[in-house]
């Protein structure tokens, strides 16, 4: 079973916050558009984006993702971070890009 | 489940981060009546496109989901412009929404098709310059 936790570490990424790092990785949702997110991610993807404002936060909880998987370098500020500790979802950065990304998680579940 | 629960909330239409809450706390409501986790998925995800519809066109409105045996009931009420088309509101794609309201995230034109995609039954009633009742069902059984 791929875990947060594992993904985080196998591929290398970078852990902004993680309140649940035993959640599963079933598949992964590249989007930036948050409803079109809401339509189409499934339940315990890694959700790979490029948005970082507080809503996608709400988007992540409902959607209920297993993870946010923030790419191409895009930095978090404070208060994401603070609020997504207290809600209990998962932050995730990388450097690279979201193709790279989604081609190395695909490999590896 | 005997008898029928209803939860109402504000929401609130100056405030984009917040928008959201209402969903939020239905989605943990319906988690404590010990609903199936897809159909709190699917309800709580119709409700918060509806949320975000009342922050961004309606300067926030009114939401009810009531909890029978047989379904949610979700009605969102505003006070807002109206829907002018609701034919073209329905279509993926069509927004008017403002550019600093996409530079969010949002304004996809997904809204309203997301609520009928994720509910067994979508109803608008909307009059321009009055406002927009909607009312979608999901069934429980």
């Amino acid at each position: 079973m791929m875990t947060v936790a594992k993904l985080c570490e196998v591929a290398n990424l970078c852990t902004i916050v993680c309140p649940e790092p035993e959640r599963e990785i079933k598949g992964a949702y590249c989007g930036d558009l948050l409803s079109w997110v809401m339509g189409r991610a499934k339940s315990s993807d890694v959700w790979i984006t490029i948005m970082s404002n507080i809503n996608i936060l709400a988007v992540a909880s409902l959607a209920d993702v297993a993870c946010v998987l923030l790419s191409e370098g895009v930095k978090p500020d404070e208060e994401l971070v603070k609020t997504a500790e207290q809600k209990g979802i998962n932050i995730l950065a990388s450097d690279k890009t979201s193709f790279e990304l989604a081609k190395l998680i695909g490999a590896l579940i | 489940m005997s008898e029928s629960v209803t939860f109402r909330f504000e929401v609130d239409g100056s405030d984009f981060t917040s928008a959201g809450q209402a969903s939020v706390l239905v989605k943990k409501h319906l988690r404590q009546l010990g609903i199936d986790p897809e159909i709190i998925r699917r309800v709580s995800i119709a409700m918060y496109e509806g949320e975000i519809n009342m922050v961004i066109h309606a300067g926030g409105g009114e939401a009810f989901v009531t909890v029978s045996e047989e379904d949610i009931t979700i009605l969102l009420s505003d006070k807002g412009p109206g829907i002018a088309d609701i034919d073209k509101a329905m279509q993926e794609g069509y927004s008017t929404a403002t550019d600093n309201v996409r530079s969010l995230g949002f304004g996809a034109g997904m809204g309203l098709p997301n609520m009928k995609r994720y509910t067994d039954s979508m109803d608008i009633k909307s009059e321009v310059g009055v406002g927009t009742d909607i009312t979608m069902k999901v069934n429980l059984i």
